[in-house]
Formats: C-alpha cells, sequence, structure tokens
C-alpha cells in the first residue's frame, strides 16, 4: 500500500526566551495508507508537536514532509491552509465545535474555506455524516444542548466531510468516561475498517489497543514502533447506516472537485 | 457636491450587493449577524456612540437646513434681482417730533423720478403704505393700505388666489377698487364671497376685485402680517388720501408726512444689483436726514448662504469628532471580541480558514455592526426630525421648520461604513495574525 504520510528527520525546535527547547530530534516515519496509528509516551515527549506538524498548523525546523507525497515542508501560510481544508480532519480533545452554530453548521465549515457553495448536495452530505455519527435527529442543535460524547461526535462528522487523506485526533477521548470513550472509539475503529487513515494520540494503552499500530515517543524521539496484535474487539452497533450508504458518505466521487479554486 | 450625492448612494448600493451575491460575502454577513446576536446588548452599547452621533448629524442638518431654507426662501421671495429703497424715520426727528407738527421726511416723488433714470432698471414699483381701519359694515379690522402698482405683484413673487389683481386701467381711472390680503378678507367677510363687495377706508368706499394668496413677509415693509393688507391703485390713494401721508400717532398730536414709503426695483442684470445699489445711495445723498435704507436681498442671500456653509463646517467637525470615538469604542470592543474568540479563530484555521478568511470575518462584523448603528442612528435622527416640531409646535407654540436632505442620510451611512472599516481592520488583522496552535490553546 501507498504511504500517506511520509516524515523524515523532522525536528522542531521551539525559542523560549532565548533558550532552546527541542521538542521534536529527528523523526522518521511513514503511515500507510488506511493504517490506524495510536501515538503514545510520557508527558512532554513530542506527540503533540509531532501531530501539530502532521496536521500543518506548524512548520518543522528541519526536515523532510510528505503528505499525499507533496512536499509541504516549505509551503506559506495560504497553501498550509489550503492543504487542511483539502487533506487534513482534526478531532480535538476539547471538541472545538463553534457555539454559534448548529450540527449541520458546523459540519460543513471545513467546506467553506475549500471554497465550496453550500448547496443542497452538500447539506445533505452533511446530515448523512450526522447521522452516520448518531446524530441523526440533532441536526439543528447547538453545541451547548449535546453531550461530550455527542459534541465528540459532530467533530468527527466534521473531520470527515472534506474526504480527507488523513484524521488526526490528539487525545479524542480525553474528556469522557470509559464508556463513551468505547463508543467513539469504536466509531473511529469502523471509519478506519472502510479505509480511513487516523493518527490518534493518546495517553491509555486501552484506547491504544483499538489502533493497528502503536508508536511510543520518548524525549521527541521513536521509542518504539509495533504492530498491534491485540486488536481491540469492534462492536457493530454504533454506525446504523447500510454500508453502501456509508462508503458513498464517507468517500463521494468528485466532492474535492467541486471546491477547486 | 451632485458627484458625490448619486456616487455616494450608488456605491453602498453595490456594496451590499456584492456582499448579498458574493457567496462568501453572504456567509460571512449572516455569520457577522448571529456573532453579534450573541453578545447584542454588547453590540448595541458598543455602537451607541455611533448611534447617537448619526442621529444628531442626520437631526441638526435637518433644523438647520429648515431653518436656513427659510431664511434664504424669505430672501429669495424678496428677489435676488431687487433692490428695496425704504423711508425710515430719522431718529433725531422723531425726539423732536413730539414738539414738531408733522414730520416730513422720507423719499419723495422727485427722487422717484431721479431713481428712474437709471438705465439698468427694469422695473420700480413705488408704495405708499400707511395704518388704517378697514370696516365692513360693523366690523372693523386695523389694516395697511398699501397703495401701489399692478407690476407689486409680479416684483414681490405674489399671487392672486381669488378675483384678479388692480390693473393699469383702475389707476389711469381712480378706480375705488382693492385687493385684500388673506386674513383680512376672512376676517372682514366670515360667511360670503368678498369679491363685488365694499369695504370702506377712511371716507370712501372701495370694491374688492381679488384677495391675494397666503404669503411671508414678501419684500413690503414693516413687522405687521402682510396677509392684513388691503392694496389699492396709487393715483387712487393719492386723490383719496392726498399726496401726503400723514400718520397721527396715538397719544400724541404729531403727524407724518411721506411721500412714498418704500420703491422696490428690479435690474436687469444680477451683477448690476449692487452697483445700483451704490448709484441709488448717491443719488439720495441730497437727503440732509438719514431717512432712508436702501436694502439689497442679494448681500443678505449670500450672507445667508456663506453662514449655511460655516454651520455645516461645524456640523462635520461634530459628527467626524463623534465617529471618531464611536470607532474607538467600536475598536476597542472588536480587539475584546477578538481575544475572546481566539478559540474560534484557531479552529477555524485548523479547518482550513486561510488569514484572509479571518480577516474578511471581522471585518463584516465590524462593518455589519457600524452600519447597523448608523441604519439605526438615521432612524432615531429622522424620529427626532418628526417628533420635535410637534412638540415645539404644541407645547411652545413655535414653530420648528426642518428639511430632511437625503445626501445627509446617504453621508451617514457611508460614514458608518468607513468607520467600520477603518477602525475593523486593526482587530481584524489581528486575529488572523495569530498563530493558529496557540490560539487552538487559548482557553
Ligand atoms: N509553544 C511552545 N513553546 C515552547 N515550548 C513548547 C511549545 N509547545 C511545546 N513545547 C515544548 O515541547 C515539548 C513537547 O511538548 P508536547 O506538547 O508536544 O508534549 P506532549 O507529548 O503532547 O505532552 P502531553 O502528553 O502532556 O500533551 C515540551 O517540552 C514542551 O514544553
Ligand atoms: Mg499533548
Amino acid at each position: 500500500m501507498a504511504s500517506v504520510v511520509r516524515i523524515e528527520e523532522l525536528e522542531k525546535t521551539y525559542i523560549l526566551e532565548s533558550v532552546l527547547v527541542p521538542a521534536l530530534k529527528g523523526v522518521t516515519l511513514e503511515v500507510e495508507e488506511g493504517d490506524f496509528v495510536a501515538l503514545m509516551g510520557p508527558s512532554g515527549s513530542g506527540k503533540s508537536t509531532l501531530l501539530n506538524l502532521l496536521g500543518c498548523l506548524d512548520r518543522p525546523t528541519y526536515g523532510q514532509y510528505f503528505l499525499a507525497d507533496q512536499d509541504i515542508a516549505h509551503l506559506d501560510d495560504d497553501q498550509l491552509s489550503e492543504i487542511r481544508s483539502r487533506y487534513l480532519g482534526f478531532i480535538f480533545q476539547q471538541y472545538n465545535l463553534l457555539p454559534q452554530y448548529t450540527v449541520v453548521e458546523n459540519i460543513e465549515i471545513p467546506l467553506l474555506y475549500q471554497g465550496c457553495k453550500i448547496t443542497d448536495q452538500t447539506l445533505e452530505r452533511c446530515e448523512g455524516l450526522a447521522r452516520l455519527v448518531g446524530l441523526g435527529d440533532r441536526f439543528d442543535h447547538r453545541p451547548m444542548q449535546l453531550s461530550g460524547g455527542q459534541q465528540q461526535r459532530v467533530a468527527i462528522a466534521r473531520a470527515l466531510v472534506n474526504d480527507p487523506a488523513v484524521i488526526l485526533a490528539d487525545e479524542p477521548t480525553g474528556n469522557l468516561d470509559s464508556h463513551t470513550s468505547d463508543e467513539i472509539m469504536n466509531l473511529l475503529a469502523r471509519l478506519n475498517d472502510i479505509g480511513k487513515t487516523i493518527i490518534m494520540v493518546t495517553h491509555e494503552n486501552e484506547i491504544a489497543s483499538w489502533a493497528k499500530r502503536i508508536i511510543r515517543m520518548r524525549d521527541g524521539l521513536i521509542e518504539s514502533d509495533v504492530r498491534n496484535n491485540e486488536l481491540h474487539s469492534r462492536s457493530p452497533g454504533t454506525i446504523s447506516l447500510p454500508p453502501e450508504m456509508l462508503e458513498r458518505l464517507v468517500q463521494p466521487q468528485g466532492f474535492q472537485q467541486a471546491g477547486a479554486n | 457636491m451632485t458627484l458625490v450625492s448619486l456616487a455616494t448612494p450608488a456605491l453602498l448600493v453595490f456594496l451590499f450587493l456584492s456582499i448579498g451575491l458574493w457567496d462568501k460575502g453572504r456567509r460571512g454577513f449572516v455569520l457577522a449577524i448571529r456573532s453579534l446576536w450573541l453578545h447584542r446588548m454588547r453590540a448595541f452599547l458598543s455602537v451607541l456612540g455611533i448611534i447617537i452621533g448619526t442621529a444628531a448629524v442626520i437631526a441638526l442638518m435637518a433644523f438647520g437646513e429648515g431653518s436656513m431654507q427659510d431664511a434664504l426662501e424669505d430672501i429669495r421671495r424678496m428677489g435676488a434681482n431687487n433692490i428695496m429703497v425704504r423711508s425710515i424715520k430719522p431718529t433725531e426727528t422723531a425726539n423732536t417730533s413730539q414738539r414738531s407738527w408733522v414730520a416730513i421726511y422720507g423719499l419723495t416723488f422727485a427722487d422717484f423720478e431721479k431713481i428712474a433714470t437709471i438705465p439698468c432698471i427694469s422695473r420700480m414699483v413705488p408704495m405708499r403704505i400707511f395704518p388704517q381701519e378697514a370696516r365692513r359694515g360693523y366690523r372693523g379690522v386695523n389694516s395697511r393700505v398699501v397703495a401701489t402698482i399692478p407690476e407689486f405683484l409680479d416684483i414681490h413673487n405674489l399671487d392672486v388666489k381669488i378675483g384678479r389683481f388692480i390693473n393699469g386701467d383702475d389707476d389711469f381711472h381712480l378706480r375705488n377698487v382693492a385687493v385684500l390680503g388673506s386674513k383680512l378678507a376672512s376676517r372682514l367677510f366670515s360667511f360670503e364671497d368678498p369679491i363685488g363687495k365694499e369695504i370702506q377706508l377712511g371716507t370712501f368706499y372701495y370694491r374688492v376685485v381679488g384677495i391675494l394668496k397666503e404669503h411671508s413677509q414678501g419684500g413690503s415693509i414693516g413687522s405687521e402680517d402682510p396677509n392684513l393688507d388691503v392694496i389699492i391703485p396709487m393715483n387712487t390713494a393719492k386723490v383719496r388720501f392726498g399726496e401726503k401721508i400723514f400718520q397721527r400717532t396715538s397719544g400724541s398730536r404729531s403727524a407724518e408726512k411721506v411721500d412714498i414709503s418704500q420703491i422696490t426695483l428690479s435690474v436687469t442684470d444680477i451683477d448690476k444689483v449692487r452697483p445700483t445699489g451704490d448709484i441709488i445711495r448717491r443719488i439720495l445723498e441730497t437727503h440732509t436726514k438719514q431717512d432712508f435704507t436702501v436694502s439689497i436681498p442679494l448681500d443678505r442671500l449670500e450672507e445667508a448662504e456663506r453662514a449655511k456653509e460655516r454651520y455645516k463646517l461645524l456640523l462635520v467637525l461634530i459628527a467626524s469628532i463623534s465617529l471618531v470615538v464611536g470607532g474607538i469604542g467600536i475598536m476597542n470592543i472588536m480587539l475584546a471580541t477578538v481575544t475572546e474568540r481566539t478559540r474560534e479563530i484557531g479552529i477555524r484555521r485548523a479547518l482550513g480558514a486561510k488569514q484572509r478568511d479571518i480577516t474578511l470575518q471581522f471585518l463584516i462584523e465590524a462593518v455589519v455592526q457600524t452600519s447597523l448603528g448608523g441604519l439605526l442612528g438615521i432612524g432615531l435622527g429622522l424620529g427626532m426630525v418628526l417628533a420635535l416640531p410637534w412638540i415645539t409646535e404644541t407645547f411652545l407654540a413655535t414653530r420648528l421648520p426642518s428639511k430632511v436632505h437625503f445626501d445627509s442620510i446617504s453621508w451617514s451611512l457611508a460614514t458608518a461604513v468607513g468607520v467600520g472599516l477603518i477602525f475593523g481592520i486593526y482587530p481584524s488583522r489581528r486575529a488572523a495574525l495569530m498563530d493558529p496552535i496557540e490560539a487552538l490553546r487559548h482557553v
């Protein structure tokens, strides 16, 4: 399989009041399409830093980064924004929904910044995604009116709407109880099953056990990188749509072309 | 000025149309409305400065324009090409008049003939004006006789409401005819048609041939209501009341003798108005007493127009101060909003927003806010323009003329938009230049 993410000797050094803080000290990594990676490691080991770099929110001090075979280590701010809106989906620990918007409107946001026109087709797609994550009856609710788990589902739907090459999740279950965490992880695992590439940061072994590959970091370097041979069993309950519909929603044809500049 | 007054609304329409039609603009607009609605009280308070400033400017402009217009209209009715020469009672004579039997002063028929020789005068209308009770049966009204010639009507821009004005035949045949001011007519004739009826002035009866339309001080002298005048032919007056006018002052036995109370004359060319005025002054230099005035409406017109310009300048000054203050208020709130919404900015950036998307979002929000403020201010201002004259008329019995200028509305709106743009740019840029990671981490 082709690799979606390839980084070579990636370094990131922060400058804090003229003191150099090396957060990443040369990380080389390749992630294949359809993989599900859990990034683990102690606090301060550079997991979030790495994820931010992968998410094109930051630029490396040194090294190379290829995302879907595009060299993006040297792009400018606008180009990075473009990459984020087309190739990346984000899931945050704090859900990060916009309070002014309804569920469906929150899911729409990445499309707005792709320059898409909001049409019946896009609306249908957003509603389909809301249904997919189990919020079929809450299209017009505001984030305030939803539980944490429900908010995170909206965030997942939002991360899917632009059909990203990679979904990046920084401790997606960090604020949730274990039962809800399982539901969210099950959702992510199902998405992975139908071909979505996911890179997820987590502290908990229990959560990491859902991933196919576990990378441990320490002091800005990769300590170990192993295949997970005790994969957590998926329960089929959460995704209630028929598989064909699911596939159509997650990988629609010609969607990216629709938002051409 | 006309170009500007056309261009401003056109520009505004263009701006709103482009926001409306352009997809991103429309969404930005909707988002701005929502974000503002989320904090409506704050949004309202932050544009209060702009609301009050705009309202004040609209109202002051309307009232200023109204009273100025009134004054200008008055002057214009007197005619920009006209010159008024009036007899006035000289001050020394006023002191001595108690002793002397008859005070003789003012313009004479000889003066009239002399002035008539000035070549660029197109019309000359002499008037003899004196108080005289007008009677109809047992009713008497303290009125004023204006003895004059038919051109009086034209030169003072007056109109006849019913009937006709005095004509040359009346004057030539010394007919006893009279044209009444509208108020005098209604006081003398409550329930009958005055035309053809007779009224008594002094010892003679005069047939009413016409009634004038109601008018304000149309150039005839005196502070009394001109609608109480009765107009009779000049030559008839000479015969019926004598060559001189005797004005008996009540309580004393003194009388005054005036040939002509006023001469209104039209000059062919507006450029020749002032030189003609100078010539008339020189002709009348032979008078030993200062018993006449030469007044030129054109002078007052220009003076009034200069005053109007000064008033406008002052308003612009007030407006700019209040708008700058309002704009700083907006900027202050926008900066607070941007800080408060740091995380939102981070989220949007992570989801693919470019810096210019963020700039646009906050800029549209600022402009929408100030434009709505401007609109509210315009509404408030117009409300004041409608309400205040009513209040002064009902409770203070004073007329407060007002005239809303379309220009002032479009200018206010344009400035409101401008204030939003200018004072919104800095906060918006600040929002756009935030580091996405820092912004996301913000609590
Ligand atoms: N903006 C920054 N400025 C300076 N130093 C930073 C910055 N961000 C991170 N660091 C430093 O880089 C190192 C790695 O931080 P990072 O956030 O990647 O750790 P982490 O593995 O995500 O930890 P945690 O599990 O607690 O989230 C830390 O030593 C941190 O102090
Ligand atoms: Mg972290």
